[in-house]
Order: structure tokens, then C-alpha cells, then sequence
């Protein structure tokens, strides 16, 4: 070597002449084919050090990479729980659904295919260019929503050509469903997709990424969105660096989200709902034996079904401009004067101050008070306080509040669950307004007058109630209990120490409030259809706006007096009480005929709907019917068809709709018993039946390509379980 | 040689052609599990390729020394013709072609260039005057003759091809004996150009993957996607692999180009070290045979012929074995006797045609002899 680089780095020149010849030539050529040679070697002995290094020394590494690689996991969402009634009926709950999504990375032909799959689904127009735009906007692994709630046979028509469609995922699923939809929007919510919000609070939770995978978003859904969510199952499977599946490797299945049982009782409260009618109002039902809440209706509403599919713009403009708030619960969130509803308790608290149910006051068509004269609506001349509150003379009241002194009253009304707030699980319920001096001055820094007291006294002026305060002032007021109301049917015997009012005053007034409907009152419409149950009430205007505006029963909606009545049934031994409110329906008179009729339901459901049938009639239909007119014709004016989902085939979803109650009694009365109306309605505190719990999950098998059908327990195991 | 078998059989280096055949045979297995599973389409027409090339070799093997050294300058004028041609082809077409359709294979003339420069540079040092080699004449014109062919590939454009010739005539250059202060200058000059070149001669595609060579983890989806993948599939076969068509990084296509440019991690995949150290060392065992024909040969023509095509042969070895270890650029180079692909078939079969036909002629005069230097 050292020769060879002498020779090389030698004079050139010299070379030329005296040194290059053939032989030195061919030793140069030996020297540098062995440098040559060895230079290959080395590269060999290279390659192969550097082949052990990484099949060796980094096989673990490489391995697991090749895995991660090879083997994809994806989350099975659970099925979200189902909310029940409180005969283990759902009120929401899932059904099988076909979706298709894409995702724009491994699309080979965006246009190409988003044309065919349009062809395929029949979308329309429209949506195939939303989809077009969203996937050249979006491209990326995040799947986009094609279609959801497709039917089996086009489901099928995609999955037979998914080899010419890379990056069309069909997947099959579930989606909640409320099969009284309207009825129950308020109560129950709905779900929808995760938000940023949520995403990023749930420690960024890939679960909610997973598409068409929704959580709740409003009311119950969202408040036992921990206890209906489940746990996620996993599916290992073997795919392509396209992301084509080739074969399932191990599938962990999900598990359900735990159902919750609510104290509603379903047919009963898609009854008042949709005997609220065209009003706007809400409707209160409670089990006075235990505080359950039968019923929490309020109208007009939204469908939570659309919602939970993804609300169109148009739907929600409409709902938002609608000036009857559909989108706000009203027996929580709605506060009125309770006007004369409140009488019967006001009287209570005089009869604990001292004064006797035959002290009376003469009414000339209103009272002088200090030096003012404050009207009543009528003259009643020589008013007790029976007169007083089955005729709602005003000046009975403006006279003894001011005796008594509206503290005293003030007390009473907030013993009675005025002005409270119950252990209740709803996002948020408003405590109104129970006026009283101390009150006064703390908002308005001003002394209590004596027309504070007068408009107090009626329960106007500052005073203000929400439905379900109403309610339960009624189930106080019937019973003599500290009735507290409850959602959840869980077993736990509710407590209810008592008033300690003297039965005597007690009696006294419930049969005023009968007399109220059933003797010389002012809601005689109010009896029930029905031999043997009273139902006792009372009545209650509340006005809006001052005389000079309007005279609450024409003229705009907006100024129209709000209708209220309060009531309970059977008046000789109270087991139901409860509130109706209707916002602006120009006085009692559109309340107390929708608490008659939902008693009426209560009692003797066939009576009761063929009332509302006739009424219906009417009306155009039922309210959710109703509401998808008006939207089809609210987006017609803008424009827009609106195609609603496919309704549904499973029977057995109607069985928390008002008529449900009637078939069930029919069924019992072909088993030849007496029908017993709901005669264990009350029975709180047993556990829902066993069998709608287990049943309620609907069976799923992986490799199963047919709808399923979610299994429930037949209506009659329900029944039957109920009847020990 | 009075054995049974006849002559002209027996005489044949089989010390080489046996772990050649092997090796092909393995390649195809490899290229069977690469097709999923399947003779079609790369195992079938791997085999018949390399049937018909060898017979092309043992054709060539024959050629007897004068026609070559008649037949070398009008073949090189002949392959750059083609390589002009299909650039002018090209560029009418409207898109950058490199290949000629031959009805049963796509022909690369530019794959024919290199044993074509080999043979040409080893034409004209053998018909060097012995006092020229230092001078200037030395290098201007077989510097021309790569260049020209070289520019055109680089038109294409084909940086893995163009390299190979470089490193061809490079090899020639060397072993003719020209002084070693020419190369060590133009290896620090290349140094010097080498940034410029990268920053102003490659494009950006190129730049990309020289760079990604140094981080591939910094891009794995991207530009790095290919080395990633091949050193999990190299990695992750382990010492005895996964085992014959069980390799999931070629099978679920996360491996790029498994059954071309990448078709050694296919292999090592399967087949974990043991298969590596088979291939690298029949690769070794062939590379040794093309240096011994070299040394053997007591004709310059012969030596340099010989030692060019083995160069040739290595260039596509080292630099296809060291991009799929992550160790040199993606260029695009196939690995000889084991990838599919038929211009790269044919190149290193007629290296091997080449080196059988040096080797015969050592055979026939196996010392000193009438060896003509002039």
C-alpha cells in the first residue's frame, strides 16, 4: 500500500517516460481491484451488521411497531341506556340504525364516489354538494356523516359495492329515539354530537370522537349522561395501510349504559301534552302519597328526535323565532303571578292566625283599604271564607291580609314550597318570588305599602310561581304534608312529616276547593265526568298587563291574562294534585278544562281520550304531527322541502303514548277482570319490572347483517309484574 | 475434464451460477409472497425472465474477444441513440418517459447504457497506448462518453441510473490506472460541490428524501414513509422472520414497492436475518467470482471488462441494500436477481453474460497468451 501510494503521488511526468508499462499497469489494476474487493466486503460486513442490528437488537421496537401498524382498534360505542317510565316503558330509547360515513384521506375519487353514493341513497341535489365542499375542506382521517337512519335494503345496495368505494365505511349502529318525541322534549332533552367543549373536558375521551356517537346534551339525557353512557366494547381488527379491513381479530362487546326510571308516568303525560293543544302552557301531575311526579308537560316543544339527528337551521330558526318559547320548559323555567290560585293557601294562613271560617267581610264589588279602593271582579256582598275562595272574592283577601299582616302570609306560602327550590335532578328550576316587606326594601330599598299587601293578598304584584311550585303547593295543601316532589322512581320511601295543620281547617278547605268545581264555584266545567271522584281546585287569572293595556281576554296574544288552576283528586282522600298553566289563555277558563281532562285520563282513560280525539280533530292532529306541518310549511316559505325520518314500524315504541293506557286496559279487560284504572299507579318505590330492565337492551351480534329489532318486554309483562 | 459431463457444461463456473440460481429461486418465493400469495404476476415472470436472460448470458459468454472490441463503439452510439431518442419520445409525449415498449418487456435504454459504458471504457484504456494513461487524453474522453449518456438520464430525470454509470466508467477509470490524485480531486471537489448541488441541482423531491434519510422518524407519513416502513419490516422479522407468507408490512401494503425497490425487506420480513445473511452472502459469493474472472484475466480488455461489470453489479447491490437499511437516499434502484422488473434483469444479466464470456476467455488462454495490450 504504502508502494502504491508512493508510486501514485510520484512525478507524473517521469512516469510517462520510464516507469508505465504493462506490467506496472497490471499490478496498479491488482492493488486497486484487492481495494476494490475489500471495499465490498467491508459493505457487506456493513449491511449485515447493520440487518442485526435491526432484527435484533431493535426487533422488540420494530415488532410492536409492525403491530400498531397491522392492528387497528376501534371503539364499539355502548348503547346509551334507555330513560324509562315508571311502568318500564321507554320514554327514550335506542334503535338500530344504518349510517354511512367517508373519509376524505382514502377517497380515491371524491367526486366520483360521493356522485355514486348520492345515486345510491337517493340524496338530493343539495346534499351531495355539502358533501362534496365539507370533503375538500376537510380531508383528513376524521369520517364525515353521508346519511344516517337508512333503511336496510339501501344499507345493503352500498355494502354489495364497498370494494369499488374505498373510504365508504357503512356502519351499523344505534340512535336514540323518544317515541312521544314532542311530549317529552322538555323533560327528557336529547343528544348530539360531543363538542370541542366536551371533548377536550372529557380528557379528550376518543369515545366521543367516534362518529354518530352522541351524548346528552339537555335535561335528563344530560344530567345521567354518566349513567346511561356504558362502557365502550372494542373491535381489534387486521387492516391495510389503506385502512381496508381484512379480517376481525378479537371484538369486546359494549356495555350498556345503566336505564333510568323515572317517576313520569308516560301515557299520562303524552296525554297533557297534547291536551294542551294550541296553547302554550305546561301541566303538573303529582302522586300525593309520595311526591312522584306523574307528569311534567310543557308546550308547545321541540322534537327531541330531530334534534338528536342533527337539527336542520331551519328547524331551529323556527323553533327560536316561535314568541311561545318552545325551547324553554316551563314548569321549571316558566314563572307566573299565581294569581287566585293561591287563595285556598292565604286562607290557610289566616285560619292559623286566628281567624274563624265564619268571619266574613262584605264585598261591594271591591273594598276600601287605607284610603284607596281596591275592585273585586264582582260583588259578592257578604263573603265567609268559603264564598271567599270557591267564588275567589278578592276582597276577602285584601281584607284579612291586611288584618293578619303579609308577613304571616308571606311565612305560610314559603312553608308551602313558595319561592323554594326541590331536590329535583334538572339543570335548573326558578324559585319565583314570595313577596314580603323585608324582601321589598333588600330589592327595591322601599318600605312595604298597603297596596303591596292588596296585590299580594290575589297573588299579583310581585308575586310570581312557577307550574311546578303550583303543584306541589296543591299536594301540600291537600294532604298536610311537606310533599316534596320526585323524578327518579328509586326506591327510596320519601319523607313527609306533616303541617300539623287542625284537620278541621284542612277539611274546611278542601271541601272550599271542591266547592270550587262541584258547588257554587267559579270552575263548575271542572267536574269530572266520572261517578264518585271529585276533583277539587282552584281557579286562578293572572293578569299580564295594567287594564289600560288590554282587557286580558282579546286583543294580542302577548297581553292576554295567563290561565291558571290548581287541583286534587279525589277531594275526600287527595292521591293526585297538580297545576295547569296556560301562558296568556285569557283567564281560568283555558286551564281548568285540560286539568279535567287529564284527571279524567287518570281515572278512566277511554273517557278521557275520546275527549281529546274530538279535540284533535279540531286541532289538525296531534301536537308532534302538528309541529312537522308547520315546519314543512315554515321551510316551504323559505325555500326548502324538508323530508322527515322514515316513521317508525316498532309497535311497541306506542306504548307510552296516551293510547297505549287504553289498549292496556282493554287486554285486562279481556283477561276478564275488573278494570281497576291504575288503581297500583301509585305503588313508588317498587323497583321497575325486571323484565323491562333486561329486555331493554337490544341484542346485537357482530356479524349479523339484518335490522334488528330492539327487544323490549311485551307490554304485558309489564302489566303482569306490576299486579302481585 | 474426460467426465461424463460434456465440456462445455462442465465448464461453466458453476461455483458461481448455483448460488445464482438459488438466489433467483429464492427470489421468487419471496416475490410469490409478495404477489399475496401467488405465481402472478411477479414470481412467473420473474423466473421466465431470468430463463431467457440466461440464455441471452450463455449467448454472450460465447462472443469471442475481437467482436466485442469490433462491436463496442457502434453499441454504445447505438444505446445513446435509443436514450435520445426515448427522451425525444418523451418529449412529445408530454410526460418525462425512460422506456421503450418491447411488447414483452418495457425496455430502459438507459439500463443498457451501463454494462454498454463498462465495456466501452474498457474498450478504449485497453486500446490506450500504456504511456497515455496519465495524460489529459486519458480522462477528457471517457469523461465525455459517461457524460453525454449521463446527462440525458439525468434529463429524464433519473439520478439512481445516471449514478450508476458515473460509478461504471468511475470504476474503469480507476482500475486503468489513472493517477489516484485525479480521484482524490475530484472526490474533494464533489465534497465541495455537493451542497450546491443539493441546494441547486436536485429537486425537491430529492432534497426531501436525501434529508429524510438522516431523520426518517421526523416525517413518518410523508417523505420518510418508505425507510420507516422497511426498517419495521426488516426489524420486525426478527432472527428468523415471520415466517413464508406470513409478512404483515408487505401483505397489508404498508410497505412500499414490496416486490421492486423494497423487495429485500419483503424478504427479511418473511425470512429475519438468516434470509438477509443468505442473500448478502450469495451477493458476496458472485461480486468474488466477477473480481477473481477480473484479476484473471491476463488481458487488459478482459480485466477491466470483468471488474466494470462486477462494479456495476455491487453499485446496484450496495446502493439498493443500504436505502432499504436506511442508510442511503430512496433512489430507486432495484436489487439485482430478486426484485421484478425486467430492464434491471436484463442489465445485470448481460454483467453476468459479460463476466462469463471474460471468464471463458481466461479459460481458453489462461496465462500470459496472446494477450494484446495495444
Amino acid at each position: 500500500m504504502k508502494n502504491w501510494l508512493t508510486w501514485r503521488s510520484g512525478q507524473p511526468k517521469r512516469r510517462t517516460t520510464q516507469i508505465i508499462n504493462a506490467s506496472t499497469l497490471k499490478n496498479t489494476f491488482d492493488r486497486r481491484a484487492v481495494v476494490l474487493g475489500g471495499l465490498q466486503g467491508g459493505i457487506a460486513v456493513l449491511l449485515a451488521g447493520r440487518m442485526g442490528y435491526l432484527a435484533i437488537a431493535e426487533n422488540e421496537k420494530y415488532r410492536l411497531e409492525s403491530e400498531s401498524n397491522r392492528v387497528n382498534l376501534t371503539l364499539i360505542p355502548p348503547r346509551r341506556g334507555w330513560i324509562l317510565d315508571r311502568n318500564g316503558s321507554p320514554l327514550a330509547s335506542n334503535r338500530a340504525d344504518f349510517r354511512v360515513d367517508i373519509i376524505p384521506e382514502r377517497l380515491d375519487d371524491p367526486e366520483g364516489t360521493i356522485n355514486q353514493i348520492g345515486e345510491l341513497l337517493q340524496l338530493e341535489p343539495t346534499r351531495i354538494a355539502d358533501l362534496k365542499r365539507e370533503v375538500s375542506e376537510k380531508s383528513g382521517y376524521q369520517p364525515i356523516e353521508v346519511a344516517s337512519g337508512l333503511n336496510f335494503d339501501e344499507f345493503a345496495a352500498l355494502s354489495v359495492r364497498l370494494p369499488d368505494l374505498q373510504g365508504v365505511i357503512p356502519q351499523r349502529g344505534f340512535s336514540r329515539y323518544y317515541p312521544t318525541a314532542s311530549s317529552v322534549a322538555h323533560l327528557i332533552g336529547y343528544v348530539g354530537p360531543a363538542d370541542a367543549e366536551q371533548y377536550a373536558e372529557e380528557d379528550r375521551n376518543p369515545l366521543l370522537l367516534t362518529p354518530g356517537y352522541k351524548i346528552g346534551k339537555d335535561g335528563l339525557e344530560r344530567l345521567f349522561e354518566e349513567d346511561l353512557r356504558g362502557k365502550p366494547g372494542g373491535r381489534r381488527v387486521e387492516v391495510t395501510a389503506s385502512g381496508r379491513v381484512v379480517r376481525d381479530l378479537e371484538t369486546r362487546e359494549d356495555t350498556p349504559g345503566d336505564p333510568v326510571t323515572l317517576t313520569i308516568d308516560g301515557p299520562l303525560q303524552d296525554y297533557a301534552a297534547r291536551r294542551i293543544g294550541l296553547e302554550s302552557g305546561s301541566v303538573v301531575v303529582m302522586d300525593c302519597a309520595t311526591g312522584d311526579l306523574l307528569c311534567m308537560a310543557s308546550m308547545p316543544s321541540f322534537d327531541p328526535n330531530s334534534f338528536s339527528d342533527g337539527i336542520g337551521s331551519i328547524e331551529y330558526a323556527m323553533l327560536r323565532e316561535d314568541e311561545r318559547v318552545p325551547l324553554r320548559n316551563k314548569v321549571l323555567q316558566g314563572l307566573y303571578p299565581p294569581g287566585s290560585t293561591i287563595k285556598p293557601m292565604h286562607c290557610m294562613a289566616f285560619l292559623q292566625a286566628g281567624v274563624k271560617p265564619t268571619d266574613t267581610v262584605v264585598c261591594g264589588g271591591g273594598r276600601q283599604i287605607g284610603n284607596r279602593f281596591f275592585r273585586c271582579h264582582s260583588s259578592h256582598g257578604v263573603v265567609d271564607m268559603d264564598k271567599a275562595i270557591a267564588q275567589s272574592c278578592d276582597s276577602y283577601f285584601y281584607h284579612f291580609a291586611q288584618q293578619i299582616g303579609f308577613e304571616k302570609v308571606a311565612d305560610m306560602a314559603k312553608l308551602m314550597g313558595m319561592g323554594q327550590q326541590y331536590p329535583l335532578p334538572v339543570a335548573s328550576q326558578f324559585y319565583g318570588t314570595v313577596p314580603d316587606p323585608t324582601w321589598k326594601v333588600n330589592k327595591f330599598g322601599e318600605p312595604w305599602r298597603p297596596h303591596d299587601t292588596v296585590n299580594a293578598s290575589i297573588g299579583q304584584g310581585y308575586y310570581l310561581a312557577s307550574p311546578l311550585q303550583l303543584g306541589v303547593l296543591a299536594a301540600r295543601l291537600a294532604t298536610g304534608k311537606v310533599v316534596n316532589p320526585r323524578l327518579l322512581l328509586d326506591g327510596k320511601a320519601p319523607e313527609m312529616p306533616s303541617y300539623n295543620f287542625n284537620e278541621d281547617d284542612m277539611g274546611y278547605i278542601r271541601q272550599a276547593m271542591s266547592n270550587v268545581v262541584n258547588g257554587a264555584g267559579t270552575a263548575r266545567r271542572a267536574q269530572l265526568p266520572i261517578e264518585g271522584i271529585k276533583l277539587a281546585g282552584k281557579t286562578g287569572t293572572a293578569q299580564v298587563v295594567s287594564l289600560s293595556v288590554s282587557d286580558g281576554r282579546s286583543g294580542p296574544w302577548k297581553y292576554r291574562d295567563h290561565g291558571l288552576f290548581v287541583f286534587f283528586a279525589p277531594f275526600e282522600n287527595p292521591r293526585y294534585a297538580g297545576a295547569v298553566v296556560i301562558e296568556h289563555g285569557g283567564g281560568s277558563g283555558s286551564a281548568y278544562p285540560i286539568a279535567r281532562d287529564v284527571m279524567t285520563f287518570m281515572f278512566d282513560p277511554e273517557r278521557g281520550l275520546e275527549q281529546l280525539r274530538s279535540l284533535e280533530k279540531q286541532w289538525g292532529g296531534t301536537a308532534q304531527q302538528r309541529l312537522e306541518r308547520r315546519y314543512a310549511a315554515y321551510a316551504a316559505e323559505r325555500g326548502e322541502s324538508v323530508t322527515r325520518p322514515p316513521s317508525r314500524d316498532e309497535e311497541i315504541f306506542d306504548r307510552v303514548e296516551a293510547e297505549a293506557r287504553l289498549a292496556a286496559a282493554q287486554s285486562e279487560e279481556i283477561a276478564g277482570d275488573a278494570i281497576v284504572p291504575r288503581e297500583d299507579q301509585a305503588a313508588s318505590g317498587s323497583p321497575p319490572p325486571a323484565a323491562a330492565i333486561t329486555g331493554q337492551a337490544p341484542e346485537t351480534s357482530a356479524n349479523a347483517s339484518a335490522p334488528q329489532t330492539p327487544q323490549t318486554a311485551p307490554p304485558q309483562v309489564a302489566a303482569e309484574s306490576q299486579t302481585p | 475434464m474426460n467426465s461424463v459431463i460434456p465440456y462445455p457444461i462442465a465448464r461453466q463456473p458453476w461455483g458461481m451460477l448455483i448460488p445464482l440460481f438459488a438466489l433467483v429461486g429464492f427470489g421468487a418465493l419471496v416475490l410469490y409472497s409478495a404477489a399475496g400469495g401467488s405465481m402472478q404476476p411477479f414470481a412467473a415472470s420473474h423466473l421466465t425472465r431470468f430463463s431467457v436472460f440466461l440464455f441471452l448470458a450463455g449467448f454472450i459468454s460465447i462472443f469471442p474477444r475481437a467482436l466485442v472490441r469490433f462491436l463496442t463503439y457502434p453499441a454504445y452510439v447505438f444505446v445513446f441513440i435509443l436514450l435520445v431518442a426515448v427522451e425525444i419520445i418523451g418529449q412529445v409525449g408530454g410526460g418525462s418517459q425512460r422506456w421503450l415498449d418491447l411488447g414483452f418487456m418495457v425496455l430502459q435504454p438507459s439500463e443498457l447504457m451501463k454494462p454498454v459504458i463498462v465495456v466501452t471504457l474498457a474498450h478504449f484504456y485497453s486500446s490506450l497506448p500504456v504511456g497515455m494513461i496519465t495524460s489529459w487524453r486519458a480522462l477528457l474522453i471517457p469523461g465525455v462518453l459517461i457524460a453525454l449518456p449521463v446527462l440525458f438520464v439525468l434529463l429524464q430525470p433519473d439520478l439512481g441510473t445516471s449514478l450508476a454509470i458515473v460509478f461504471g466508467g468511475a470504476v474503469v477509470m480507476l482500475l486503468a490506472g489513472l493517477p489516484l490524485k485525479w480521484f482524490i480531486g475530484a472526490g474533494l471537489g464533489g465534497a465541495a460541490l455537493a451542497p450546491l448541488i443539493f441546494y441547486f441541482g436536485l429537486q425537491e423531491y430529492q432534497q426531501r428524501r436525501v434529508l429524510t434519510m438522516f431523520d426518517p422518524e421526523a416525517d413518518p407519513l410523508g417523505a420518510g414513509y418508505h425507510i420507516t416502513q422497511s426498517k419495521i419490516a426488516i426489524g420486525s422479522g426478527g432472527i428468523f422472520g415471520k415466517g413464508f407468507n406470513e409478512g404483515s408490512q408487505s401483505h397489508l401494503q404498508y410497505l412500499p414497492e414490496p416486490h421492486t425497490d423494497f423487495v429485500f425487506a419483503t424478504m427479511a420480513e418473511e425470512w429475519g436475518l438468516i434470509g438477509g445473511i443468505f442473500v448478502i452472502g450469495v451477493f458476496t459469493i458472485i461480486l468474488r467470482w466477477g473480481l477473481k474472472v477480473a484479476r484473471e484475466s491476463q488481458d487488459r480488455f478482459g480485466s477491466l471488462l470483468a471488474a466494470g461489470m462486477s462494479a456495476t453489479i455491487f453499485f446496484y447491490i450496495a446502493i439498493n441494500l443500504l436505502m432499504v437499511m436506511g442508510f442511503a437516499p430512496v433512489v430507486g434502484i432495484p436489487l439485482p436477481f430478486m426484485s421484478h422488473g425486467g430492464s434491471s434483469m436484463l442489465t445485470n444479466m448481460i454483467c453476468i453474460g459479460a463476466l462469463m464470456m471474460v471468464n471463458r476467455w481466461n479459460q481458453d488462454a489462461p496465462r500470459g497468451g496472446i494477450s494484446s495490450m495495444s
